[in-house]
């Protein structure tokens, strides 16, 4: 059994390259075996008919109550609109220095926005969200290195500002977290 | 960001506080927690936050009176309402009582990304702005009175205590000492420190420019008086007036200032409205005011409106210890002025230094190396580079020995160390000049 596995699971229908993609990264990124699991919950408690999006709060809740024996570290992947009560959308979010984080992808897409989809910017962004609160989890804030994947970013194109790597900075702290 | 923020949540909501708690932990702040107004100000009675991010509507206590509580408590404290869309009108209540700002629930990321930046920027200016004050503070408060003597440190002692007060002072010493530094440093220490400190020389002035300058004039009062101006007193409001040369006023401008002095009221040359001025004097004089009090050149009981508090300023030849400290620091002020590296001083140049009586006080001192640094070769300040000598021979000859040292030496040096030239010029053969050489120790400068 090896303790040190990242696990990303699912929910809802991801095409199988973006997740593997994904996965990649995140094994490049952290140096740990990241696996890929497909979860089944019912969304439909977590949804908010008032602001028509998902409480993220509660999904993260449900996400860490989940025991994977073979996984400390574990990312819930939503397709759904999240939301935490006092903001109006979240693309994820994590437990600092916790086992469990979820990031969705459904404000990723440039469709979303009325533009033409792109299925490679697509990947990028989500594959820099999911490092992004898989690195909280291990532990590390917001950096205020703007090609930093710890970097805040609150729109898209954020997202598409920032590599979907740890600065020096960051990499040493993470070093420094996990002595790997 | 220099210091980790500090920022306290407080909500009734579990959802609400949890999220923002997890975002703030992200971001890198300290997050504390309170799920009402009382517990808040609890924490806050224990420890100081940066910023307050408080829901208006809790029970019990509302946010609107634990504004309240926090601004008499600490009146900069930085406190953002949030509020639902129904309670915008009490949110610009919030304001008016002093909020820095709201949000309504719920907000956009990008839009509490930016109230937390200008918030945090906000306390970095005001971190920034206390320690540049302090910085400025410390630097008036020491700079350019420098020294480690014991009548140097009696003199830092008098201005600290005297400063606290409002008396008048009057600074004795003799001329370039230093006086009006004394008086800045009086001004810099005191609670009137953020107000002007004005400086007048009343040597300077004649009896009716001296009263303009005083008392400020209106338009007309007397040819050339085009407009109305202030006097040094109505600048000095709430700050100090420095008199220097006090003892030069005229016997008339003496009543005029005691009266004054005791009403802190007065009229502007050619006006008839009485203007009043809260000020505190400093005055100083290289004179005896006691011996013209007692020669009935002074007024009397204006020596005893102004002699409250006496500081005597010792001269430079009295604390002889602390010139190479002065020397140390001249050398700095002059080399970052002309933008030169700092050179040191050579051993022997500044044992003569410390061996000459400086007539001129510190103000000869600064002056001499001034010049060292414009004439001299930027490597070593040296004693060619100090007109020492020649002053020597005029003003320190506490003996013949040192008197004819400093003779043969300026002489050789005038003839660059030639030993004919020297003699002859000394009317004395090469054998009595070596022999003098021996005697004295003389030695080309930098050997």
């Amino acid at each position: 059994m090896n303790l040190q596995n990242i696990t990303l699971i699912s929910f809802g229908y991801f095409g199988k390259d973006i997740l593997e993609k994904a996965a990649g990264a995140v094994s490049q990124e952290f140096s740990f075996p990241v696996s890929i699991k497909e979860g089944h919950i019912d969304l439909s408690e977590f949804y908010d008919s008032a602001r028509r999006q998902y409480n993220g709060n509660n999904l993260l809740k449900q996400v860490d109550s989940f025991s994977l024996p073979d996984s400390f570290k574990t990312l819930g992947i939503f397709n759904v609109d999240l939301f935490i009560p006092i903001l109006t959308f979240i693309f994820g979010q994590a437990f600092l220095g916790g086992k469990t984080g979820i990031a969705s992808i459904y404000r990723l897409d440039n469709e979303r926005y009325g533009m033409v989809g792109n299925s490679q910017i697509l990947l990028n962004r989500f594959t820099k969200e999911v490092v992004h609160e898989l690195g909280h989890t291990f532990g590390l804030i917001h950096c205020l290195n703007p090609s930093c994947v710890m970097r805040s970013s609150t729109y898209v194109e954020d997202i598409d500002q920032k590599t979907q790597n740890l600065c020096i900075r960051c990499r040493e702290e993470f070093v420094s977290l996990t002595g790997v | 960001m220099a210091r980790k923020i500090s920022i306290l949540i407080v909500d009734d909501e579990d959802s609400v506080r949890d999220s923002l708690y997890n975002w703030f932990i992200e971001d890198g702040f300290r997050v504390e927690c309170a799920e009402n107004a009382k517990k808040a100000l609890t924490i806050l009675e224990s420890g100081e936050f940066d910023i307050i991010l408080a829901d208006i509507k809790m029970p019990g206590m509302d946010g609107l009176e634990m504004l309240r509580r926090i601004k008499s408590l600490k009146k900069d404290s930085i406190v953002i309402v949030m509020t639902a869309f129904a309670t915008v009108d009490t949110a610009v209540k919030a304001l008016k009582d002093g909020a820095y700002d709201y949000v309504t629930k719920p907000f956009d990321p990008d839009d509490l990304t930016h109230l937390i930046r200008n918030a945090t920027k906000q306390i970095s200016l005001t971190d920034e702005n206390e320690n540049l004050k302090k910085k400025v503070i410390s630097l008036e408060n020491v700079e350019d009175l420098i020294g480690g003597s014991e009548a140097m440190k009696n003199v830092l002692r008098e201005v600290e205590s005297v400063a606290q007060t409002n008396s008048s002072v009057i600074i004795t010493g003799e001329s370039g000492t230093g006086k009006e530094l004394v008086a800045r440093a009086i001004h810099s220490n005191s609670s009137r420190k953020y107000f002007p400190f004005v400086s007048v020389h009343c040597g300077a002035l004649t009896e009716s420019l001296l009263e303009s300058e005083l008392f400020g004039h209106e338009k007309g009062a007397f040819t050339g008086a085009m407009y109305n101006r202030k006097g040094r007193f109505e600048m000095a409001d709430s700050g100090s007036i420095f008199l220097d040369e006090i003892a030069t006023i005229s016997t008339k401008m003496q009543v005029e200032l005691l009266r004054v002095l005791e009403s802190k009221t007065f009229t502007r040359v050619g006006g008839n409205k009485e203007i009043s001025s809260d000020f505190r004097v400093i005055c100083a004089t290289n004179k005896d005011l006691k011996n013209m009090v007692e020669k009935g050149t002074f007024r009397e009981d204006l020596y005893y409106r102004l002699n409250v508090v006496n500081i005597q300023i010792p001269p430079l030849r009295d604390r002889k210890e602390d010139i190479p400290l002065l020397v140390d620091y001249f050398i700095k002020k002059y080399c970052t002025s002309m933008n030169k590296p700092a050179v040191p001083i050579d051993q022997s140049a500044l044992k003569r230094l410390q061996e000459f009586n400086f007539p001129g006080n510190i103000r000869e001192l600064e002056n001499m190396i001034e010049r060292a640094i414009v004439v001299g070769t930027g490597k070593k300040i040296g004693l060619q580079d100090l007109p020492l000598e020649k002053t020597m021979v005029n003003n320190f000859a506490e003996s013949l020995d040192d008197f004819e040292r400093a003779f043969i030496l300026q002489i050789l040096n005038k003839y660059n160390w030639n030993i004919s030239r020297t003699a002859k010029a000394l009317k004395v053969d090469r054998v009595t000049l070596y022999n003098k050489i021996k005697k004295y120790d003389l030695k080309l400068a930098g050997q």
